[in-house]
């Protein structure tokens, strides 16, 4: 009975919402990848947004009684070579972070994808430039080109988080050319030209839009990469500078110690590994859920 | 002066293997309320030719000769110049209703665009002559509907759509692609006669591209038969169907299914084709393009393009060896 009456509504209701809308959290909640990936992405910006308020001790405060304790019911995670509590310290690191991914992906979206919307408009010598320059940014591997920047503008997270955005800018600027180029080979942009649109209103009102999922997935992929990257700058010293807490540097901190206390070490490497799977499986469930031709054979 | 007026135009293709001519020397002109349908098979040019007429040739093309709407010249003119004529003056249909509507976008922000692009038209008066297109196309409910997707329509309802959004402005020539091959026959019938009725009530000039041989017969006055980028032959639909000259042409008409002949084919007896295929357009030969194919060719077919021959008024072909076809339609005819 309650079956028959809810039919009419449900046609209705989908009848008049945007194609993507119906179902999209529907399916969502049943996709166990983005489920996971969601709520430990969640946990990182919980993380990160705590730390503004409330830890657990003070994150700076040097305590030698305390030097090197093992969890407790006063330290959850225990405290590392200065008596500094484990878990105060892991929630400072999770703005690090997130700032840097944050920041980092900003850069290499605005920049990149208005590199790769201006290349697949253009095309010609344009299109030709901009590759051959993301091409030239690729030669040279992510962390290398990142260590010469912060060699160059010295060590510190902002020049680490600079190095990381300009690299992702040649890797949005490569997917959002290739996925324009696909938009513009179709017919419904030949349809716009032909009611005499601009090539700019063209990219900003078909184009955009129909890549707009694709740049989703990449940004929540480069996040992770930008965690991880900004981890391995900190570990090498490069990036968050004492005594600015980050899981990287908790890291090269905890190496040293490795025999007398190795639960240091697996703090921030959870942390981390956790925060890039959560970022990851995010980024896969969305690819999942926002191809259109996947979530039908779903 | 004609409204349309296209004097040897050419399009070359540029690729990788060297500059191939896709379109050679189509000339035509149309007035206002003419129809003019253009056949040929897939590659032929046609749709080529048509994009040209909207200045909407691949980066590749080079296109030359001659394009005059009301006299003034419209090939070489700046991307800008040309904005101002597409949608506006000159409309296109196109061939797939299915991918020719962005998906992402309502309907209503589709068909608005060429009002607010070309006419200035904002907010409630867009809405308002949206409403009244949609409606004009035999969309029902069209003020609902203005807020709904592409998905949500039929082939048949997306095509009246595109032919909504190619109407706004008003243009004066309307190129029709193919506008009919995505659908079933019977939405076919319809949507063909919507395009005949709006033709007739606006007085636009319409150009029919097709490969559909009785959709043309029925839909257009005139009609130039292309093959491997040139027009072969020309003229009144009923002259041309009635006394078709071109080997081509004869051989279309021939290659075209009666019902006497789909019962025969059930029956293992194969249909009449025409030998050969088609020339690729790097290999062009340099006399007659059907040469190769043609049962009529001599010596001479080969080495020089024939020039156009007036078979009746307005009607026109280009083939060296007409007389001696001409003498030998009896024998044709009966197969066809």
């Amino acid at each position: 009975m309650s079956t028959t009456d809810a039919r009419p509504a449900s046609v209705s209701a989908s009848a008049a919402a945007p194609a993507a809308a119906p179902g999209f959290w529907f399916r969502a909640l049943r996709h166990p990848g983005f489920v996971i990936g969601g709520v430990l992405t969640a946990l990182l910006v919980l993380a990160a947004a705590v730390s503004y308020v409330w830890t657990p001790w003070p994150v700076y405060e040097v305590n030698m009684a305390d030097k090197l304790l093992l969890p407790s019911w006063a330290h959850w995670f225990g405290a590392d070579a200065f008596g500094r509590d484990v878990v105060s310290q892991l929630l400072m690191g999770a703005r690090a972070s997130i700032l840097v991914g944050i920041i980092a992906v900003g850069i290499g979206l605005v920049v990149g994808t208005a590199l790769g919307l201006l290349a697949s408009a253009r095309r010609g010598w344009v299109e030709e430039l901009v590759m051959r320059l993301a091409d030239f940014t690729f030669a040279f591997p992510a962390i290398l080109s990142a260590i010469m920047l912060t060699a160059v503008f010295g060590p510190g997270i902002v020049n680490a988080i600079i190095a990381i955005g300009i690299y992702n800018i040649p890797t949005f600027a490569r997917i959002t050319r290739a996925a324009a180029n696909a938009v513009w080979a179709r017919e419904f942009v030949l349809a716009a030209r032909a009611c005499g649109k601009s090539a700019w209103a063209i990219t900003w009102q078909h184009i955009l839009p129909n890549i707009a999922a694709v740049l989703t997935v990449q940004a929540t992929i480069r996040f992770a990469v930008a965690i991880l990257a900004e981890a391995a700058l900190s570990y090498l010293g490069l990036g968050t500078q004492p005594p600015q807490p980050s899981w990287g540097r908790m890291l090269a901190e905890a190496q040293t110690l490795m025999f007398q206390a190795p639960l240091l070490a697996v703090w921030p490497g959870l942390a981390i590994a956790l925060s890039v799977l959560g970022l990851n499986l995010l980024g896969d469930g969305l690819r999942d859920l926002l191809d259109p031709k996947l979530a039908r054979s779903r | 002066m004609a409204l349309l007026d296209v004097e040897h135009l050419r399009v070359d293709l540029r690729t990788h293997r060297g500059s191939a001519p896709a379109v050679r020397d189509l000339s035509f002109s149309l007035e206002r309320g003419q129809t003019l349908g253009i056949i040929g098979e897939s590659g032929c040019g046609k749709s080529l030719s048509a994009l040209s007429l909207l200045g909407l040739a691949p980066d590749n093309g080079t296109v030359s000769g001659s394009i005059r709407l009301e006299g003034r010249e419209l090939v070489g003119l700046a991307d800008r110049d040309w904005r101002a004529i597409r949608g506006d003056r000159i409309a296109m249909i196109f061939q797939e209703p299915m991918t020719a509507l962005n998906p992402v976008h309502t309907i209503g922000d589709q068909v608005t665009e060429p009002l607010r692009l070309h006419q200035g038209l904002r907010g409630r008066a867009a809405r308002e002559r949206a409403v009244a297109l949609l409606t004009r196309v035999g969309i029902r409910d069209a003020e609902q509907r203005l807020a709904a997707y592409p998905h949500q329509f039929s082939g048949g309802q997306r095509q009246r759509i595109m032919i909504a959004m190619a109407l706004a402005c008003g243009p004066e020539v309307l190129i029709a692609d193919e506008p009919t091959t995505a659908l079933d026959v019977t939405v076919q019938q319809q949507v063909l006669g919507l395009i005949r009725e709006l033709v007739a009530e606006s007085g636009m000039a319409l150009v029919l591209i097709s490969h559909d041989l009785g959709l043309v017969a029925q839909n257009v006055e005139r009609m130039l038969v292309m093959y491997g980028g040139t027009v072969v032959e020309s003229g009144p639909t009923a002259q041309v169907f009635g006394r078709p000259v071109h080997p081509y042409t004869r051989g279309l008409m021939a290659a075209r299914p009666t019902l006497a002949q789909r019962l025969a084919s059930h029956h293992g007896e194969p249909l009449p084709t025409i030998p050969g295929s088609v020339p690729g357009l790097f290999g062009l030969p340099p006399g007659c393009p059907f040469a190769g194919r043609c049962a009529f060719t001599e010596a001479t077919c080969h080495t020089e393009v024939p020039p156009e021959w007036t078979v009746a008024d307005g009607h026109r072909v280009r083939c060296s060896r007409r007389e001696a076809i001409l003498g030998a339609s009896e024998t044709i005819a009966v197969h066809a």
